[in-house]
């Protein structure tokens, strides 16, 4: 592209951007070698663009009121969960095997009422004070709960310890570099073993905008958005934490939301201001979990039995995939 | 001769062995006693030299003497000394009888420390061993990034407060907050269920009769001023709910009303016949943040 440039700067103030830049048919703004005057044909060309789409946008929007009722209806925006894959194991709330099976399985003395959640909290060897005080205020969150240290105990010992002593779950939260960094969940009575990684911890200081501590009352459970097979177990394995009857005049809510297999934990304090609108002030820690693995006995790394494991070469392959 | 030996590689030439630091020199050969670079201790200097060694958790005395200093390949001489501590001292002793002090003491020095460190090590495999398992950084880069994305199109606070209600909806909380419109909403639903056309000819009227209320604005003021504060109207009582309000053209009204002031009676027009409409308040009042207690 010889002369044919449309107005080139002398200074870098050349003469202003006239409305339609004409280029000639095989010109290409990245083969000017001048850094500067490129990088003026570049905005100059970026502009044009915008002006072009906006000039398009306009049009459909006219065209689109011409037609008033006839017009076609919006385009709906495609979301990561609009084009999730589909799961074939997602569970139909219709689906009787899965009723069946929820009813015998490790959680159904639970939620028959015949047991009282009872938790253990601990943590990996040596804790230090950002993973102490996170297994505090968890054991404040969590009703009927107890924080015990491991001095060096191997937790195939503390397990029938803690069965012999009534406890349900087990809760071991393991630290890496001062920072709590994963978390084991164990429901105790031969129930299954779930490892997650745990992410993004926030204490209670560190939440702007807190209320006061959370109160000894129950709280309620939200579950959001725990769709297929596994992500319904792990979704009991977190109601069964919590005592079957929720004391309303707490007015304390746990939810744990799932969105796109990352399992968002908070603890809220909500009022009811009228009867379409809702405050809620967060308490209470806040973390984010994410399913490593699913062991069906209790915890056992080498020989126990693994109903779901994360492999990341299978299972990342795509990024519209969930398993939760 | 080993004199000659020490005098080279010891102090003046380079010996490759020799590690040296800024308190002490080390040597680094397999074969040395100690660990330190000294006249006593090199295996090079000395022509009669002896070591422990071990291997595979066996230990061994290796030995060398003057008279194998020409034959390399069998310069060193291994004996096997058996596990027994107290045993193993003695060959130790027998092997090396007629050797310098210094070589059998510190031959039954390092043989000791051996011993124990092979101890720890079978106590340490037998407790439970912490695995290392390494991060990925890209894993833990994407992991990061996606749990982020994931934050904002959840929505958290939204997904909450709707569930809330949802469950206030389905009258999971009982009887704990009294909302009475929710019920007269129901019933009211229900009406209209069955009969719209009726509604529908009864908001007609409701309209023209809210221009007539209007219009008789002043028989209403001089009876009602006192009783409606719009004082009132601004807490959240649930008796200010239950005040019937209008549709939104009389509710446009009434919030102009509000921001002037003392203003004739717009807002809350009382109805003159037994007739319930309830509508629902519309959010014209600063919401107040509540801290719940």
């Amino acid at each position: 592209a010889g002369d044919a440039r449309g107005p080139v700067p002398g200074d870098g103030t050349g003469p202003p951007a006239p409305e339609r830049v004409l280029f000639p048919p095989t010109f290409s703004v990245s083969e000017i070698k001048n850094k500067q005057r490129r990088h003026f044909m570049f905005l100059r060309w970026k502009q044009q663009q915008r002006k072009e789409k906006l000039a398009l946008k306009k049009k459909r929007r006219k065209e689109r009121e011409a037609l008033g009722d006839k017009a076609p209806p919006k385009a709906i925006p495609k979301t990561i969960e609009n084009q999730r894959v589909y799961d074939e194991t997602t569970v139909d709330p219709n689906d009787e095997e899965v009723a069946f099976d929820e009813a015998t399985d490790e959680f159904a003395p639970y939620f028959n009422r015949q047991t009282v959640p009872k938790i253990l909290i601990t943590t990996s060897d040596r804790p230090r004070g950002r993973t102490v005080r996170f297994c505090e205020q968890l054991a404040t969150v969590i009703p009927n709960s107890h924080v015990y240290y491991r001095r060096g105990l191997a937790l195939k010992r503390i397990i029938p310890q803690c069965i012999a002593r009534d406890f349900t779950d087990l809760i071991v939260i393991n630290e890496d570099r001062k920072i709590p960094n994963g978390l084991v969940l164990s429901h105790l009575p031969d129930g299954p073993t779930a490892h997650f990684r745990m992410s993004s911890v926030r204490l209670r200081k560190e939440i702007k905008r807190k209320g006061k501590e959370p109160t000894e009352h129950v709280p309620e459970v939200i579950l959001n958005n725990f769709t297929t097979r596994l992500g319904h177990s792990i979704g009991r394995m977190f109601a069964a934490l919590f005592p079957h009857d929720p004391q309303f005049i707490g007015r304390q809510v746990a939810t744990f939301h799932n969105q796109r297999d990352y399992i968002f934990f908070r603890f809220h304090r909500y009022i009811f201001k009228s009867e379409k609108k809702v405050g809620i002030q967060e308490l209470g820690p806040r973390f984010t979990l994410k399913l490593r693995s699913l062991q069906k006995g209790t915890f056992d790394s080498k020989f126990g039995e693994y109903e779901w494991i994360h492999k990341r070469r299978e299972m990342d392959t795509s990024r519209r995939k969930f398993h939760l | 001769s080993p004199q000659v030996v020490w005098s080279m590689l010891g102090n003046r030439q380079f010996c490759s062995y020799k590690m040296t630091t800024k308190t002490q020199n080390f040597c680094r050969n397999e074969y040395n006693l100690t660990g330190l670079c000294n006249r006593s201790s090199c295996p090079l200097a000395n022509s009669q030299y002896a070591t422990v060694r071990e291997e595979k958790g066996r230990c061994y005395l290796y030995m060398k003497t003057i008279e194998r200093a020409a034959f390399p390949r069998r310069l060193w001489e291994r004996v096997l000394l058996s596990k027994n501590y107290e045993k193993a001292l003695e060959e130790i002793d027998e092997n090396l009888i007629y050797w310098p002090r210094f070589i059998r003491h510190k031959c039954k020095q390092r043989f000791t420390k051996i011993t124990q460190y092979l101890i720890r090590i079978r106590k340490l495999t037998l407790k439970r061993q912490r695995k290392l398992v390494p991060l990925r950084r890209k894993l833990e880069r994407r992991e990061n990034r996606r749990e982020e994305k994931a934050l904002i199109a959840a929505q958290l606070d939204n997904a909450i407060e709707k569930e809330l209600l949802e469950r206030l909806k389905q009258d999971t909380y009982g009887d704990i907050y009294n909302f009475p419109i929710h019920a007269f909403d129901k019933a009211l639903q229900q009406q209209d269920a069955e009969s719209e056309s009726e509604s529908d000819a009864e908001r007609e009227e409701e309209e023209d009769d809210d221009e007539e209320d209007v219009n008789k604005r002043e028989f209403v003021e001089a009876e009602d001023s006192e009783l409606s504060d719009f004082e009132d109207m601004d807490k959240l009582e649930t008796s200010s709910e239950e005040e019937q309000e209008e549709e939104e053209e009389v509710e446009e009204k009434a919030s102009h009303s509000k921001s002037k002031g003392k203003t004739p009676l717009k807002g809350p027009a009382r109805r003159k016949r037994p007739y319930i409409e309830i509508e629902y308040e519309e959010e014209t009042e600063p919401s107040t943040k509540t801290k719940a207690a």
